[in-house]
């Protein structure tokens, strides 16, 4: 029997975006669905009725959700390929840590970096450059936060990149010249430039937001 | 000198969680009580970037997060496992957990530090979320099937602090409304390994009940 693995996502959900990237390193073929999160479809309400958010996979019709635990769960099944986490259980918990991490020290301040302006903005890039900092610390001088390899830490952290690139060029490019080292050689990857939407685009859609916010 | 340290607080619920996992595995282990108005070096050099308990130290590495301690004590010691094989259970069993942390916590929180029609309203949420478990639980023993698993250790606080907070005045949960969480919390205390572990009762009260003093008396200042 093929498999059959579907995904309800949002364009440019950063933790939609770890999903495609884990599933492309893998090699899975998958249908893609977008959800209009203003009007969730009947699928997505059944398949994750308790959160009701995206990324959803579905794999032969059974819901995975929360993308953390979504590419945990890819690379279990598709095992054979591209291994997403460490081998070690020490390696292993330090990457579970680091994007835990990313998951409660970068997402919110990520957010408001785009969703606010004036001092609560400036705010909001302070904490999500200091947290930038602190993963450059665990880089070190390895190509990748996993090592020789890309992994889960790495796909997770990516999609922030955006933020980043719109928020950080000036004043961070100096300060943290390892992180963009990496993001460079992540966009390099076949794999990633897949899976991540066009900067323009997704600069676009942030530009939207902030009117509808009434920011500009 | 034991190989795995534990840094803990005897009231921690996350550091329950730890204790809980590293007994079921027969696991020997040092406890260091950390007091958390004035955190040890040793504390502080092994969690520099939250500064927080449970930190496991094992073979001088350490390791932060009560859910990350958790896979990594299963992955480590294999006996008695936590995480069912299937990769698809495992992913039920690592939502569920993350749904305590995310969503159960706070909820219960929001109702441990409000009184009166501010209350009221939080307990929707609570009530909510005891809907999903109790869903969750049909046909069950335990989150984990028949036998406590990751999802029990990490759900099971909720087991354990049902009790105080009722003695303080705060009833969360309604066995009529929700009789298979109230049958699972009755089940999760009587494992012998829970049991034998849980934090001294009138302390707990005691201290919750300064906590929620202090809560109320910061909203209504008289």
């Amino acid at each position: 029997m093929a498999d059959e693995v579907v995904l309800l996502d949002f364009w440019p959900s950063m933790f939609g975006m770890r999903v495609r990237i884990a599933l492309a390193e893998k090699g899975v073929k998958y249908e893609y669905k977008e959800e209009d999160l203003k009007n969730k479809s009947p699928l997505l309400l059944q398949m994750n009725p308790v959160h009701k958010k995206i990324p959803v996979l579905i794999h032969n019709g059974r819901p995975v959700c929360e993308s953390s635990i979504i590419v945990q769960y890819i690379d279990e099944v598709w095992k054979d390929k591209a291994p997403l986490l460490p081998s070690d259980p020490y390696q292993r918990a330090q990457a579970r840590f680091w994007v835990d991490f990313i998951d409660k020290k970068m997402y919110d301040a990520s957010t408001k970096t785009w969703t606010t302006k004036g001092e609560e903005q400036e705010a909001a890039k302070k904490e999500f450059f200091e947290a930038l900092k602190t993963l450059e610390g665990q880089l070190g001088d390895k190509p990748f936060f996993g090592g020789d390899n890309f992994g889960y830490l790495d796909l997770s952290l990516i999609p922030f990149y955006y933020t980043y690139e719109t928020f950080g060029k000036s004043s961070v490019e100096a300060e943290c010249p390892k992180f963009k080292a990496w993001v460079k050689r992540c966009l390099q990857r076949e794999t990633i430039a897949k899976a991540l939407p066009d900067e323009k685009k997704v600069l676009e859609h942030a530009s939207g937001m902030r009117k509808n916010l009434v920011l500009e | 000198m034991a190989e795995v340290k534990l840094l803990k607080t005897w009231s921690s619920h996350f550091a329950l969680r730890v204790v809980w996992a590293l007994k079921l595995k027969g696991v020997q282990f040092d406890s260091i009580e950390e007091d958390l108005s004035n955190k040890s070096p040793l504390l502080l050099q092994h969690n520099p970037v939250y500064k927080k308990i449970p930190v496991l130290v094992h073979n001088g590495r350490a390791i932060s997060e009560s859910l990350v301690i958790l896979e990594y004590i299963d992955e480590t010691w294999k006996q008695y496992p936590l995480l069912p094989d299937d990769p698809y259970e495992r992913a039920r069993a690592r939502f569920w957990a993350k749904f305590s942390d995310d969503k159960v916590f706070p909820s219960i929180w929001g109702v441990f530090i409000k009184q009166g029609k501010e209350q009221e309203e939080a307990f929707a949420q609570v009530f909510e979320n005891f809907s999903f478990l109790e869903e969750e639980l049909k046909g069950k023993k335990f989150f984990g099937g028949e036998k406590i698993g990751y999802a029990d250790l990490a759900l099971g606080w909720i087991a354990e602090r049902v009790f105080e907070l009722e003695e303080i005045g705060v009833k969360v949960i309604e066995k009529e409304k929700f009789p298979l969480v109230s049958a699972w919390m009755q089940e999760f205390l009587k494992v012998p390994v829970i049991k034998e572990s849980l934090p001294p009762h009138e302390k707990l009260v005691t201290k919750m009940r300064g906590i929620r003093e202090k809560y109320l008396g910061a909203a209504h200042p008289k």
